[in-house]
């Protein structure tokens, strides 16, 4: 039996394969290199005190003394949100961190990126915070050390330090049920 | 070794086509040398003093994407990571670090897909060889195409072998049996 006319089908079926798993990768998505290493070392100050004369004490209440560092994020599964008052999607999953917070009891630490203290601040009272502490990384300088090309990108860190998940983009309700409160479980087990 | 021959064979006629490859080519490499001398996105604040330096700079800028982008590299881009990046790579070449060492320092952040020119892994192997394997492919398919065709003109030109003696028998027989039915039929011219 002549089976030669099988051959442009086998080349049509390949190419159509091809294009069928090319054309429906997210390019957006990219893998971080830093899956299963320890959270790069870092030292960010405090967003800091709007010096404009008048009392502090009208701002959230909040204290944001500390900062935030590497060493903050050993000891439980936390996530590290990337995030800045001049971001658009940031306000799209600020409910998700909310829940994540106060409903799921995580804790979620806040890099502030490029920010100005005062939107910073101005943003976090107006939106509620979600974060047991934040650090302003005003020149995106640690935000290059965690590999993050956008804000915002979420990871999940486990009890040592090593992060463990990579989310890019905002955090969708779905994403918080499907990915991120599993992983978080099976991490915290 | 007797399918070089035949391809040289069929040459000549292929040969005719060779200045207007040529001269397409060269307009493509003029083309692409018009563009060479870009200024790209770089700020007169972020140029190095030391021309060497920056000189070494723009090289590896043009080498590194643009991960907001993605299309562009840093050297054009106006994306702020992309001027961040300029700067971090300017920052470690004034430390001391060779280009390797700079590239090695983005690539531990970013991945290879910062890379423009991905390295040769395993992983990379198809991407490297591919279209290699498709130029063979097509290569001996085409090759194989003209040997075919070039037999079958000689087997015309060089007119068919004279008809054996049973050959000429089954004729004359094959014809006086045509004639004969066409006599009792009534059809004969």
């Amino acid at each position: 039996m002549n089976l030669k006319f099988l051959l442009p089908v086998a080349i049509f079926a390949a190419i159509a394969l091809a294009f069928a798993v090319g054309l429906t990768l997210d390019a957006q998505r990219l893998p971080s290199v830093l899956i299963d290493k320890l959270a790069p070392q870092f030292e960010l100050p405090p967003i800091a005190a709007i010096d404009d004369g008048e009392d502090s004490g009208e701002d959230t209440g909040k204290p944001y003394g500390g900062g935030l560092s590497s060493r903050n994020l050993v000891g439980r599964v936390t996530l590290v949100n990337i995030f800045a008052s001049w971001c658009v999607p940031c306000r799209v999953e600020h409910p998700q961190l909310m829940s994540l917070s106060r409903d799921h009891g995580i804790t979620i630490f806040g890099i502030n990126q490029k920010d100005t203290p005062q939107d910073a601040r101005a943003w976090l009272a107006r939106h509620d915070d979600p974060y047991r502490a934040i650090g302003a990384d005003s020149t995106g300088r640690v935000s290059i050390d965690w590999g993050v090309y956008g804000v915002p990108e979420t990871f999940v860190m486990d009890a040592t330090g090593r992060i463990r998940y990579r989310h890019v983009g905002p955090i969708m309700p779905r994403d918080v049920t499907r990915t991120l409160l599993p992983l978080i479980a099976e991490l915290g087990s | 070794m007797k399918v070089v021959l035949e391809t040289l064979r069929v040459a000549p006629t292929a040969l005719k086509v060779v200045p207007t490859i040529f001269l397409v080519v060269l307009f493509m490499f003029l083309a692409l040398g018009l563009g060479t001398e870009r200024a790209g996105a770089v700020e007169p604040s972020e140029v190095l003093s030391d021309p060497l330096l920056e000189a070494r700079a723009r090289e590896i800028s043009q080498g590194l994407r643009c991960l907001v982008c993605q299309n562009q590299t840093i050297d054009d881009s106006n994306a702020g990571l992309a001027k961040d990046l300029r700067i971090l790579v300017r920052e470690r070449l004034l430390a001391g670090d060779s280009n390797q060492q700079v590239v090695t320092f983005v690539t531990d952040r970013y991945g290879d897909f910062v890379l423009l020119k991905p390295p040769l892994k395993t992983g990379t192997v198809l991407l490297w060889f591919g279209p290699l394997l498709i130029l063979l492919f097509g290569g001996v398919a085409l090759a194989r195409f003209y040997i075919n065709r070039h037999r079958q003109e000689k087997a015309e030109s060089s007119g068919a072998k004279p008809l054996s003696g049973a050959e000429k028998k089954r004729l004359q027989s094959l014809l006086t049996e045509d004639a004969v039915k066409d006599t009792v039929e009534g059809n004969s011219p």
